[in-house]
């Protein structure tokens, strides 16, 4: 809003407002569809994991299946439709990698914040655990927890968050450790506003550039994150759909029946792939260091 | 040094060490390496001495941003604490003028909602009635035009922020003003506009000043008494004519060498300029 103010009247600002090629909208359309996808394919198309036919079962592209319709994109080894086994899964990928980052989000700014700005004791507790764990594995970490319990979406996005967090955490206490020496928060102190309000108010939201842009990273990693679990078959249950699951599905027909596995293997890598270019493209823009520019 | 009448401000053998392990702060650096002042209630002392020589830690510690590793900060008698654990009346009673005018403010919020928040942490000193009104009023004083209340620190020439940063200072009505370099970042013909506008806020509020600067001319101007620092220590103290034109300290004998001449004219108790200024 008052980043456009500045960039008419500061000569200073001026140059970031250069006209950038088309080619970089790109990874943010390419998000986008598969964002719409996520919202509307599952409306449009309609898909039953349990339902199999199994005299359409191994189709090529193309091919007419027995109910009529076109499998565009084949079918797997039980009949299913892959199209919409890819729409289903890219609705399941966005879902759980928009809740677990946003749950690494809140518990990781958080933590960071309160480390970075309070210091003392409660950062040298809380940055010898964000030490600690970020030495562990994290897939590791996600593996055991997914595997020690029942099967279940929220259990996916616990354990893909139990880790994920911690990125998180540390960003923000570097930008915390840094805004609390700015004269605006010095002042507020001596004016005696109370500390919550202090990072809520002063430092909280200068920690947004960065973390929306770490956020876009981590939800590329978390989706992927989240196929390998379902491949492994330790993720999320059978009936929810995923890619993790249906690449695993075509493991066994790789040779004769490739489209079971490519297709939604492309799929995954094309979101993921786009999604670290727009992360890199935020990152660029609002990374750390600039988060205190007017605007 | 005043004695027997009552002092504002008190600061007995500050100690403060940056760096070091553990409660005692061993192996750190000494940047105040105790020092004693006083500030009488509407008297203006200037703290001045080159960079490093301790004169911000000083401020820091009078305003709770710092906690001294030794020594008392009292305010009328009563001690003063760390920033946020002052009671009321006291945490309104000191306010600090900082270095930077720009990054004094939020960038993200405008004047007006600087000002705002002064007022909500301190109710008792939020106008009653139209706020807009008493707003435009507190911009006035410090003159500033009403226009400026919905812009940010971005959209402020270094001479608004600074003025901003006073009114924010002065809406609480403090009795003790610490300025910390206050005109330091600014250009000369404005350093010249601000130091009048001290200089008649401070006859208007009956505010003591503790004005922190390199620049002897500055403090020339503003200052009543004089202290020099160096190395954490005050090396000379007394009336700033005093100290200025017959420095008994050889510290104090250089700074005047290395500085410009003094011959300004103090500040009379002139209005302020008008609101383009800054």
């Amino acid at each position: 809003m008052a980043g456009l103010t500045v960039a008419v009247q500061g000569p200073r600002t001026a140059p970031r407002r250069v006209r950038r090629p088309l080619l970089s909208l790109v990874p943010a359309l390419v998000v986008g569809c598969y964002l719409l996808v996520a919202a509307v394919g599952p409306v449009l198309i309609h898909y039953d994991p349990v339902h199999t036919s199994l005299e359409d079962r191994l189709l090529a592209p193309g091919s007419r299946v027995s109910g009529g319709g076109t499998a565009w994109l084949g079918t797997d080894g039980l009949g299913r439709d892959l199209l919409a086994q890819i729409v289903y899964g890219a609705r399941t990928a966005v879902l759980i990698g928009v809740s677990t980052v946003a749950l690494s989000c809140l518990v990781g700014v958080l933590l960071g914040a309160v480390a970075g700005y309070f210091r003392g004791v409660a950062d040298a507790v809380l940055a010898r655990i964000f030490d600690v764990l970020l030495a562990f594995p994290a897939i590791l970490l996600a593996i055991v927890i997914a595997g020690a319990f029942r099967r279940s979406v929220l259990l996916v996005v616990v354990a893909l968050a139990a880790t994920g967090w911690i990125t998180f955490a540390r960003v923000t206490r570097g930008i915390a450790l840094s805004l609390r020496e700015r004269p605006w928060v010095d002042a507020a102190r001596v004016l005696g506003v109370p500390g919550r309000t202090v990072l809520a108010r002063h430092v909280l939201p200068f920690t947004a550039g960065p973390v929306v842009a770490l956020a876009t990273l981590e939800f590329a990693l978390v989706v992927l994150a989240e196929a390998g679990l379902s491949f492994l078959g330790i993720g999320l249950p059978a009936s929810t759909v995923s890619w993790g699951q249906t690449i695993a599905n075509g493991k066994e027909y790789l040779e004769t029946q490739w489209w079971i596995s490519t297709l939604p293997g492309i799929a995954l890598s094309l979101l993921i792939v786009n999604v670290g270019i727009l992360g890199d493209q935020l990152t660029a823009r609002y990374g750390r260091g600039r988060s205190d520019r007017t605007g | 040094m005043s004695t027997g009448e009552r002092d504002l401000l008190d600061v007995r053998e500050l100690y403060v060490t940056y760096g070091g392990r553990g409660g005692g702060r061993r192996g750190g650096h000494a940047a105040v390496a105790g020092v004693s002042l006083s500030v009488a209630p509407e008297e203006t002392l200037g703290l001045v001495g080159e960079s490093g020589s301790g004169k911000t830690t000083v401020a820091r510690c009078v305003a709770g941003l710092l906690r001294p590793r030794a020594g008392t900060v009292t305010f009328e008698g009563r001690p003063l604490g760390r920033a946020g654990h002052r009671p009321p009346e006291l945490q309104r009673a000191v306010q600090m003028v900082f270095q930077d005018p720009r990054s004094s403010l939020n960038p993200r919020m405008t004047v007006a909602s600087v000002i705002a928040e002064v007022w909500r942490t301190h109710p008792v000193t939020a106008p009653e009635g139209d706020r807009t009104e008493a707003l435009h009023r507190l911009l006035a004083a410090m003159g500033l035009d009403p226009d400026v209340a919905s812009r940010r620190a971005g959209d402020l020439s270094g001479g608004q922020c600074q003025r901003v940063s006073i009114a924010r200072a002065l809406a609480v009505r403090p009795r003790l003003l610490v300025c910390d370099e206050a005109v330091s970042a600014l250009d000369v013909s404005v350093q010249a506009q601000i130091l009048r506008l001290l200089a008649e806020l401070r006859g208007r509020h009956r505010l003591a000043m503790l004005f922190i600067s390199h620049d002897l001319g500055v403090v020339h101007q503003i200052a009543d008494r004089v202290a020099v620092m160096r190395r954490g220590v005050i090396v000379e103290e007394g009336r700033t004519v005093e100290v200025l034109t017959a420095p008994r300290h050889p510290y104090t004998r250089a700074l005047l060498d290395a500085a410009l001449d003094l011959d300004d004219p103090v500040p009379g108790d002139g209005t302020a300029d008008g609101g383009a200024a800054g």
